[in-house]
């Protein structure tokens, strides 16, 4: 499909980067561009300027800090989080990713652009608001850093502003994490899915019931559905699953997230 | 903008317009239509490259990403004329009914023989996740890949 014209940079570091997307408002940083380059061959999105954001080796990489933190370059893509021997300290971050879409899809998409992307069907902003991820966020005035239950505002809106990148995700220690979804097809899009992190109480964070991810607590994975019933959920219907269904897989998945973790 | 690819071992430069994906390149620039466009929605996989060493859906990579790199596309995997082993295995298996979907699935294939040359049966299958056949001849595919692996 023919893309309506658009304008491409690429520059040679952030600090470039995060020029170019102040001086255009039209303009968009492209990612893996694995939901960008689709949704503007719809027309969803036509953005005036792509600030292509792949030659930035500092949005790269993994590393682990002797306290056991991850800090993760928003670049990142699902393949070499599945790869990266230091993200075996967070053992859920590479299984949750292995299950994305497919090999192609995950060799291009990344980290940043899932999460900036904030599809409600998304796996990974439940996730990162279940293990407590903290996200880094560059722009003019320098860095701040925003929690994941700040940074998801609603569809597909973050606390990235206009002109601001997300360059990392710091997630702490931690290995008692589970993660469960009913999909369209194998490993297809989620009609529902459950991160959990178990850490003293149980902690799961929901996904495609709400615009942003729906975080429930309990004191253990026996209670989590009752959490669940319980927090006032209204999740939208579509051809897939009703509201009530949905509802209904909200209590089961959150259950089998938080028994996994709970297990480890 | 100026754009300079090497495809298959041979390098091309052109003029491409940002907007124009790497998959329309190939074909209608560069006359490589061995890659195909199944739904141009970045399901089917029938457009599948290898581009420096990585497996990627050229519908959902502008032409100007890949300046300076390096593609393989289904012209440049066999040898001097010969089918590969995996070509010949599909040819073997009857791994292909319209065939339009081959192209996508043999650099899958390629790309996964190349990265693991001894894959489960379960490896093997998620390896092909990202190719869709609709003459739903999966399994025939897969026992083309199996039999050369080792």
């Amino acid at each position: 499909m023919l893309l309506r014209e658009v304008e491409y940079a690429k520059p040679g570091s952030v600090a470039q980067a995060l020029e170019l997307l102040a001086a255009n408002d039209g303009a968009r940083a492209l990612a893996g561009g694995q939901t960008l380059i689709n949704v503007m061959k719809a027309r969803a999105a036509s953005p005036d300027m792509l600030v292509d954001l792949n030659g930035l080796a500092e949005l790269r990489g993994i590393e682990l800090a002797a306290d056991g933190t991850l800090t993760i370059g928003a670049m990142t893509t699902y393949t070499e989080l599945m790869r990266s021997a230091e993200a075996k300290a967070r053992p859920i971050l590479g299984e949750v990713c292995a299950t994305i879409a497919d090999v192609q899809v995950r060799n291009r998409g990344t980290i940043g652009g899932n999460v900036c992307a904030n599809d409600p069907t998304n796996h990974l902003p439940p996730l990162m608001v279940a293990v407590g991820a903290r996200m880094t966020i560059a722009g003019a005035a320098g860095e701040r850093e925003v929690t994941a239950e700040e940074f998801f505002l609603g569809v597909y809106m973050t606390a990235v502003g206009q002109g601001e990148l997300l360059t990392k995700i710091a997630i702490p220690a931690g290995k008692k994490d589970g993660f469960a979804a009913v999909t369209l097809g194998t490993e297809g899009t989620c009609i529902c899915n459950a991160a959990a992190t178990v850490n003293g109480s149980v902690r799961v964070a929901l996904g495609c019931v709400d615009a942003v991810p729906v975080l429930v607590t309990a004191d253990s994975p026996d209670g989590i559905a009752e959490a669940v019933r319980a927090a006032g959920i209204e999740p939208p219907s579509d051809v897939h699953a009703s509201a009530e269904y949905r509802l209904h897989l909200a209590a089961v998945l959150a259950t089998r997230a938080a028994q996994e973790a709970a297990a480890r | 903008m100026d754009v300079s690819v090497t495809v298959n071992g041979t390098t091309y430069a052109r003029d491409v317009e940002p907007r124009k994906l790497l998959i329309h390149f190939l074909r209608d620039d560069l006359d490589l239509t061995g890659s195909h466009i199944g739904c141009d929605t970045g399901n089917c996989g029938a457009c599948s490259v290898i581009v420096d060493g990585v497996l990627v859906k050229s519908c959902m990579l502008l032409a100007v990403q890949a300046d300076g790199a390096s593609i393989e596309t289904v012209e440049g995997i066999s040898e001097n004329g010969e089918l590969t082993p995996l070509q010949q295995s599909f040819n073997e298996h009857h791994a292909l009914q319209c065939g339009y979907c081959t192209p996508g699935m043999l650099m899958s294939a390629t790309a996964l023989l190349r990265d693991n040359a001894s894959p489960s049966d379960a490896e093997i299958k998620k390896a092909l996740q990202g190719n869709i056949c609709r003459c739903t001849g999966y399994w025939n595919i897969f026992e083309a890949v199996k039999a050369v692996a080792k």
